[in-house]
């Protein structure tokens, strides 16, 4: 008798664990031919409500960690991803990339969260500064992570556009809520199953998949999110979450001309994008006098 | 002259059966609660609400902060009611009653060596006596749980109808400690002899002690407050506590005891929360309701 092949269930990744979206909707993904490939989850707000909790709960544990740990974490993730390397490639190749591009599209993501694992514990030290102030103190700046970002990810790159969006942001300490593509959301299903196998708590990063028409506007009205980014090129999508932004003064980064494959698409400038400086005023003896303060 | 009611045996209490108990529970979850019955019962969560400071580390200014939170919930929403108690130790009795004068919150107490209990009855009563003196409207008391978990039933109904005594026109809330009780037979049993012992509300737990208040535990007491008010035709009131953090949990309970008591029960006189996080969580989500968006702690006031 044939074998009967059993397909994969592409679900949400929500707080470590993958749910079906709450709202029981989906949408069928096709390929070339029109042949339905598998169904995919068609997230709702309160999926998405539900992530910005997890990445909530997650932010402090993680914002918390040593550097050097997180860029473990993140080396761990590009092993992991390595080693499942001919998973990503059909997936991609099913999702219309040809041979060729799908190759390079999976080693350059491994390469990319390598790339940023190595800047976990550097940034800082790069973003920091000591200020030269006229008065008696010792005056210096550092990034510290902003806190929930949601994520709108490239529409046209299932792996590489996720990896760029989600690596920098996880370097840099915050968690993040992100939408996945809508048209080719294999693989970041398959990525949430990387993740969940690589020492990344649960929660740091939640992925959904859906409709970025329907999602845009609780990603940037929600009060508990403290930035979006935003990699498509939608103009009226992009005025609305400016302006919802306004409601708690998020952070609005739209990086609507990147070019993935190249080196421009990684940066220790995107990871400083989601930092907040913080200013610190520690008193000292009058150092610049000749005799003691005191 | 005053009706008498014949005290059971305590030794034959009604056995629960526990299957039964964690299905009916299980309904309870799934009653769809939208729109405006969801914002009538988030006030009215509200307006249950004990809101509680219980820690060795409370000062004065913690328990006045919590006041002003209690009578002022969230001033940017218009229409909001107030907790109907704040719950503290009794030295801070006095505090919180001078913050809230001239509103309608009541000031709760806890006593008779709260939460462990381990004290003689003297110490007990004089605990009691001190918090009522002080201005307490309620009293929260602890049953011995050691003295119960021996069998020696009418040494915790003793003990529950002195405090009582000593009470004078302040409610009596019991509380039983239904985590280190360990059957829900005990709670039944539990509730039967500090109903009979003149208790006027029954409560779950103090908060320390894990699990605290759960739906299970507190579906047998409401059914043994049920089958007393059939029996005396004496209202007993409810007071889960401790564990329920979310306002979804919260409309669970609501639902519980209208479908186990029905409205009569549905007012802060005979139901009560204890509680210090939840009343954020139902902040949130009225703001929500109102609003359309989203919420964050960030924006609402600490309790």
């Amino acid at each position: 008798m044939e074998r009967l092949e059993i397909l994969k269930t592409y679900k949400i990744y929500i707080g470590g664990q993958f749910p079906r979206t709450e709202s029981g909707r989906f949408y069928p993904l096709k390929n070339k031919k029109g042949d339905v490939i598998a169904n995919i989850c068609l997230s709702s707000r309160k999926d998405f409500r539900n992530a910005v909790v997890a990445a909530r709960g997650a932010f402090g544990g993680w914002s918390s960690r040593a550097a050097f740990n997180r860029s473990q974490i993140l080396y761990r993730i590009a092993e992991m991803l390595e080693g499942r390397k001919e998973q990503f490639f059909s997936e991609l190749v099913t999702q219309g990339l040809t041979a060729k591009t799908a190759q390079e599209e999976v080693t350059l993501s491994v390469d990319r969260l390598v790339y940023y694992a190595g800047w976990c514990d550097k940034y800082q030290a790069i973003l920091s500064s000591v200020n030269p102030v006229a008065s008696s103190h010792f005056n210096f700046s550092m990034p510290e992570p902003t806190g929930i970002v949601a994520i709108i990810a490239p529409e046209e790159s299932s792996l590489l556009g996720l990896v760029t969006a989600i690596a920098p942001i996880i370097a840099g300490g915050n968690t993040c809520v992100v939408l996945a593509s809508e048209s080719k959301p294999l693989c970041a299903v398959t990525f949430a199953e990387v993740l969940n196998s690589s020492d990344l708590p649960g929660g740091v990063v939640n992925i959904l998949t859906g409709n970025s028409a329907e999602l845009h506007s609780h990603f940037s009205s929600h009060m508990d999110v403290n930035a979006v980014t935003y990699f498509r090129k939608d103009k009226k999508e992009i005025t609305t979450i400016r302006e919802n932004a306004a409601l708690n003064v998020k952070r609005i980064f739209v990086y609507d001309n990147l070019e993935l494959v190249s080196d421009k698409a990684q940066s220790p400038y995107l990871i400083f994008d989601a930092q907040e400086i913080k200013t610190t005023w520690h008193p000292i003896e009058n150092i610049g006098s000749a005799k003691a303060g005191y | 002259m005053s009706t008498r009611i014949i005290l059971p045996d305590f030794r034959n209490t009604p056995a629960v059966d526990q299957v039964g108990i964690e299905e009916r529970v299980a309904r309870f979850t799934t009653r769809s609660i939208k729109k405006s019955s969801k914002q009538h019962g988030l006030k009215l969560v509200l307006n249950m609400i004990d809101l509680t400071t219980l820690e060795g580390k409370d000062t004065e200014g913690k328990v006045k902060q919590m006041c002003y939170k209690a009578a002022h919930l969230h001033d940017v929403i218009p229409g909001l009611p107030t907790v109907a108690a704040v719950c503290v130790y009794p030295t801070m009795v006095k505090t919180a009653k001078d913050a809230l004068k001239g509103t309608s919150v009541k000031v709760a107490s806890v006593s008779t060596a709260f939460p462990s209990g381990q004290s003689t009855r003297e110490i007990k009563i004089s605990d009691t006596k001190f918090a009522v003196e002080n201005g307490a409207d309620e009293v929260d008391m602890v049953i011995s749980r050691g003295e119960f978990l021996k069998g020696n039933y009418n040494y915790v109904f003793d003990e529950i109808a002195e405090i009582k005594e000593a009470c004078g026109a302040a409610r009596l809330k019991v509380i039983f400690e239904t985590g280190e009780l360990s059957t829900l037979d005990n709670v039944r049993r539990a509730s039967e002899i500090a109903m009979y012992a003149g208790a006027d509300f029954i409560k779950t737990s103090t908060g320390k002690i894990s699990p605290a208040a759960t739906m299970p535990v507190t579906l047998v007491m409401l059914e043994a407050i049920r089958d007393y008010y059939y029996k005396t035709g004496r209202m007993v009131g409810m007071k889960p506590a401790g564990g329920i953090s979310t306002a979804k949990a919260a409309l669970h309970y609501l639902v519980m005891v209208k479908e186990t008591l029905g409205g009569g029960w549905l007012t802060n006189q005979w139901f009560r929360f204890g509680a210090s996080s939840l009343a954020n969580d139902v902040l949130m989500q009225i703001a929500k309701e109102t609003t359309g968006i989203y919420q964050s702690a960030d924006y609402f006031s600490k309790d």
